[in-house]
């Protein structure tokens, strides 16, 4: 285990990928969040996904 | 009947969207079905299997939109599909103009936020695993809300963030609460020194309620996913959460809920708890292990009850009711009118729902979890996959459940029933009004069916969610309910309704 931040010590703030009710929920909340504009990689195309995390992989 | 097919193509919505703008169309008249799909190979299976698949409908990819309609005319089923498209198309201008910039890679995300603690992932589970990898990868937290993750990736993906010392709540996690902040579906409660472990959903809500309302507080409730005390995954994230709130210093009291863990993983999460400072109630729903290594408790609110106790250095007294007088009084008016005999439960929190029927079994015999079984009790969880193809969960969508009451008093399915069992959830993430939509489904139970059967609530919240517990409670008193704010003391009122001969053994003080 590498030697970082406790997770329960580090202020919440917030990538949200998907659901954009759990953004605006975090918002009225005060907490800093970043919606992500999220779209299934390589069109859904399940072989080129493959294709691109193993040429991912190699960089 | 008529039916169109549209597909909009290159046009991705996630799948909550693209179910609350079908059942906001369905509702009118002359709409037989709405479908909305986008076209993955898991979304076309799922058409073939509800009869919804159409010629036209195969031809969708998985970044295109399906809409099937299904209406009175061929005018109003087109005219219904193009308002589908449009209102898609508005929410898209609307998400677009109400912030600038939205991110599609992460390394952009985090080049606006920086210092990023935790990803919030709710995307569909074929794409989860690798998302979650990804956020793993850049020392993000995950909050892992998608389902349909397999059990090798998750135990993959959890030893990469125990690797890193980071947290994986999930998948499935629908509850968490991390520094002070709600993740999910969370109610509104105070922080305090009780720190929860749980999978997590609507068990842990209810646990963290209960301690509101006793005056405690939450330090932390970490979720780590319905099957992470599975063999296969070893308890890998419960382990590091119970380590993390054994170090916390706001941490008193750890409370663990799960369901029964692997023996094995049973024995070494014993270990694991004899070498914290920090004392662990558990509640193993089903199940009492031989061990004195935690102290373990049959219910959530027993759960809380004792840490709440074990906090302020008191007693904990079992008990069934919190107030006996109350039980007394409810049963004088209400016993007669009970003229069946079985117990109908139709809960939207999985965990609720398994509460109710182990409290349950023991008192009645058989019951039932499925919904297409007559004759016997019958407790049914609205949120499992089969009542949730293609509709939203009954939390967001609490209409979907008054469709199913229906639906059991016109099929005659209620005529022989005596109780009536609901839980009702609030917090953000919830429905903005739960409890008028069951007050609307009793009306019309009574008006439309000539039904009167006592109605229980087991209604989990407080007072400062935004739908107001005290509100909530007041809307269901009108529609003549009977509230409970303990899940399992609305199981047990419910037995003493239909089940006379267990009164002795209910009222009585718990030896």
């Amino acid at each position: 285990m590498t030697d970082k931040q406790s997770p329960l010590t580090r202020e919440v703030r917030v990538i949200n990928i998907g659901l954009e009710r759990f953004a605006d929920d975090l918002r009225s909340l005060g907490v800093q969040v970043v919606q992500m504009d999220w779209r299934p990689p390589a069109g859904g195309d399940k072989k080129l996904i493959e294709i691109l995390d193993r040429l991912k992989d190699r960089s | 009947m008529f039916e169109t097919t549209t597909i909009v193509t290159a046009s991705y919505f996630d799948s909550v969207v693209l179910m609350r703008v079908a059942s906001q169309l369905k509702k009118r008249d002359g709409i037989t079905e709405v479908a909305m799909f986008m076209g993955t190979e898991g979304n076309h299976e799922l058409l073939d299997q509800v009869g919804l698949a159409t010629a036209e409908s195969k031809h969708a990819g998985p970044q295109d939109l399906i809409i099937i309609v299904r209406a009175d005319t061929q005018a109003l089923a087109e005219q219904t599909s193009t308002e589908a498209a449009a209102m898609l198309s508005a929410k898209r201008e609307t998400d677009q103009s109400e912030l600038s910039y939205r991110p599609r890679m992460l390394d952009r995300a985090l080049g606006f936020l920086p210092d990023a603690s935790l990803a919030a992932i709710s995307i569909p589970g074929a794409y989860a695993a690798r998302e979650t990898q990804n956020c793993l990868a850049h020392d993000l937290n995950v909050f892992l809300f998608s389902d349909n993750v397999a059990l090798d990736d998750e135990a993959r993906l959890k030893k990469i963030a125990l690797d890193k010392g980071l947290l994986l709540m999930g998948p499935d996690c629908g509850t968490a609460y991390l520094n002070g902040v709600g993740l999910g579906f969370t109610n509104v409660v105070r922080r305090g020194r009780i720190g929860c472990v749980a999978a997590a959903g609507t068990g842990l809500q209810a646990v963290v309620c209960r301690a509101d309302h006793r005056g405690e507080g939450i330090s932390h409730g970490i979720g780590v996913g319905g099957r992470d005390l599975s063999g296969e995954v070893g308890g890998l994230m419960t382990s590091y959460a119970l380590s993390l709130l054994d170090q916390d210093p706001a941490t008193e009291v750890i409370i663990l809920i799960s369901k029964p863990p692997h023996p094995e993983v049973a024995r070494s999460l014993e270990q694991t708890c004899r070498q914290l400072a920090t004392p662990v109630i558990t509640c193993f729903q089903g199940t009492t292990l031989d061990s004195d290594a935690f102290i373990q408790s049959a219910t959530l609110d027993e759960a809380a009850d004792r840490a709440v106790c074990l906090l302020g250095n008191t007693p904990f007294v079992p008990r069934n009711f919190t107030d006996i007088a109350r039980i007394k009084q409810l049963l004088d008016h209400q016993q007669s009118t009970a003229a069946g005999r079985r117990i109908i439960g139709l809960f939207t929190g999985g965990t609720l729902a398994k509460e109710a029927y182990l409290l349950l079994r023991p008192l009645l015999g058989t019951v039932s979890a499925d919904l297409d079984q007559a004759g016997s009790h019958c407790l049914v969880d609205l949120g499992d996959d089969r009542y949730t193809v293609g509709k939203p969960h009954p939390m967001i969508a609490p209409e979907n459940r008054t469709e199913v009451l229906l639906e059991l008093a016109t099929a005659g399915r209620l005529d022989d029933c005596g109780a009536l069992l609901f839980d009702l959830v609030l917090g953000h993430g919830s429905h903005a009004d739960p409890a008028s939509e069951l007050a609307a489904g009793l009306a019309e139970l009574r008006s439309r069916h000539g039904l009167t059967i006592p109605a229980i609530v087991s209604l989990i919240g407080t007072e400062g969610d935004p739908q107001s517990l005290v509100e909530q409670q007041r809307v269901l008193n009108e529609a003549g309910a009977t509230v409970f704010l303990i899940n399992s003391e609305a199981a047990r009122y419910a037995a003493l309704l239909v089940v006379p001969d267990c009164r002795q053994a209910l009222m009585e003080v718990r030896p």
